[in-house]
């Protein structure tokens, strides 16, 4: 299933946060989304899964969504938004018990996507006995039992130290790798979005507008830090960015 | 390297002897728990209350003895009047603040979940909690009927009003963010208010449950005042215009375990009930 943006342009209250955008996201790619603070990139993400309306313009999906797909656009979120009172099976049961599934079918999915995230030995944890890191693959583990037609992660390691954040960068790294997904990455953060992404899509400072697309041809298995083909492109990203985010800081200031 | 790193180390002692340690600062503004604490409060001022009221510098009209309040109690308990005016002051409790609590954490769940309701209702409500309940007696002894109606009545409506304040302030107070979650993943309206937001707003129904059966006590007494020939409120009442200061005591300490029961309940079912949380 392929995503299409037609001319995006939505404003809060009479504020324009996001003019023009024109995107489209093929079934199987990571698209990343970067730009400065308040550019709109998470209200962009919630006008893609449909939890916010645009004022013009249209999201068209392309395509059915693959069989036994339970809810084609699936977000993974910042703050991880799990139920503290549910363990990490409740967690994932959670968006499975509304589903009519055939008897089985619900703790086959639940042991099937907590092995795939390394978290069997968790099934009965409690959010608050678990690391942010942890917390992040329950969140993913969550998103895949629906087996969705597209990931829509809003700036999903940020709320991560430095170090699990590598770690969970090579395990989107490997799911991907073990069963690709279309994906679109919001984040500020440039080094996963020249690690993850297929291309990046930088957002100029408010309103947010498509400033630069850039694909990376590197194939995600053999992106490594420290690549000098991807440092290049993560600088000239930096470039691209700078002066906007030295604008937004300072227009924050003049608020 | 090593040698060095040895005369460091053999050189520190002399160097702290010289130095300052530096003062700690901390601690202090953290609530621990101390046990054993309020019983010593309550023990050390009936210790004080019996020792004035037999020294005599405390007379006999202004408290009861300590001891003499201890007799009635047993006296209660052994002639087993004390069951008699328990029993129908706890099944009026009991069936008031049920009503009371259930309607009203309904209407709180639903206040906080329409919008329209909340319009309408909020003032109601507002309206509604300021009236002094024992005011109405008279007029819910006409509408329900002089025996237990009108005191479930008033009970039932004392602890409504609070619970509704504490319960859609509660929903009001479930994280956005995981409404958002089952939103985007196609969870049923009726799923999501079954799953995130009644535990959610769980913890805060819970501790406004401790204030509205507070209150159900304080009207239980006053529901007694009218035709009720048992129950700790009429015992209470009666002992008082008599002035018969051990009897009413008695009666005011039943009452405050009554109190401390249903708090220790309550205790009970958060930390059955709200285990995820801490």
């Amino acid at each position: 299933m392929d995503l299409t943006l037609n001319k995006i342009t939505h404003r809060y209250s009479d504020l324009p946060v996001l003019q023009d955008i024109s995107l489209n996201i093929p079934a199987g790619e990571i698209l990343c989304i970067i730009g400065p603070s308040g550019c709109g990139k998470s209200t962009l993400l919630r006008l893609i899964g449909g939890l916010e309306r645009p004022d013009e313009g249209e999201i068209v999906q392309l395509g059915a969504p693959p069989e036994g797909c339970l809810n084609p656009l699936t977000y993974v979120f910042q703050d991880f938004a799990l139920l503290p009172w549910r363990t990490v099976e409740g967690n994932v049961s959670l968006v499975l018990e509304d589903h009519r599934l055939p008897p089985g079918r619900k703790e086959e999915i639940i042991a099937g996507v907590l092995a795939r995230t390394n978290l069997s030995d968790f099934r009965k944890a409690l959010p608050r006995q678990l690391s942010g890191g942890m917390k992040q693959r329950v969140a993913i583990a969550r998103a895949l039992a629906v087996n969705p037609a597209v990931m829509l992660l809003d700036e999903p390691l940020s709320a991560l130290d430095a170090q699990t954040r590598e770690l969970l960068m090579d395990d989107l790294l490997a799911l991907w790798m073990r069963q690709p997904f279309t994906g679109v990455y919001v984040t500020h953060n440039l080094a996963e979005a020249v690690r993850l992404g297929h291309r990046v899509v930088v957002l100029s400072r408010r309103p947010g507008r498509v400033r630069e697309v850039i694909t990376i041809d590197t194939p995600l298995n053999e992106r490594r830090a420290g690549d000098p083909r991807l440092d290049e492109v993560q600088g000239h990203l930096w470039s691209l960015m700078k002066e906007e985010a030295v604008a937004a800081d300072q227009e924050l200031l003049n608020v | 390297m090593s040698d060095a790193t040895l005369e460091t180390t053999l050189s520190k002692p002399a160097e702290r002897s010289t130095g300052q340690t530096v003062p700690f600062r901390g601690g202090g503004f953290k609530p621990e728990a101390r046990r054993g604490t309020g019983i010593a409060v309550f023990v050390v001022l009936l210790l004080i209350t019996e020792w004035g009221t037999r020294s005599g510098w405390i007379g006999n009209l202004t408290l009861p003895r300590p001891s003499d309040v201890g007799m009635t109690l047993v006296d209660l308990w052994e002639s087993g009047r004390l069951w008699t005016h328990l029993l129908p002051s706890l099944s009026r409790l009991a069936v008031g603040s049920l009503l009371g609590v259930t309607v009203g954490i309904a209407v709180g769940v639903i206040i906080g979940l329409f919008s329209y309701v909340r319009a309408g209702l909020v003032p109601l409500v507002a309206a509604l909690f300021p009236i002094p309940k024992i005011a109405l007696l008279p007029l819910f002894v006409i509408w329900f009927g002089i025996d237990e109606g009108s005191k479930y009545a008033l009970i039932a409506l004392g602890t409504f009003t609070p619970t509704v304040v504490s319960t859609y302030g509660a929903v009001d107070n479930v994280d956005r963010t995981l409404v958002r979650m089952g939103q985007s993943f196609g969870l049923g309206w009726w799923s999501i208010v079954r799953k995130i937001v009644l535990p959610g707003a769980l913890p805060g129904i819970l501790s406004g449950l401790r204030v509205s059966l507070a209150i159900g006590i304080i009207l239980l007494v006053a529901a007694e005042m009218l035709g009720a020939e048992y129950g700790i409120g009429a015992y209470v009442l009666q002992a008082g215009s008599l002035y018969d200061l051990e009897r009413l005591f008695a009666g005011v300490v039943i009452l405050s375990a009554l109190g401390v029961l249903v708090s220790w309940t309550i205790g009970l079912l958060e930390k059955r009930m709200l285990r995820w949380r801490n």
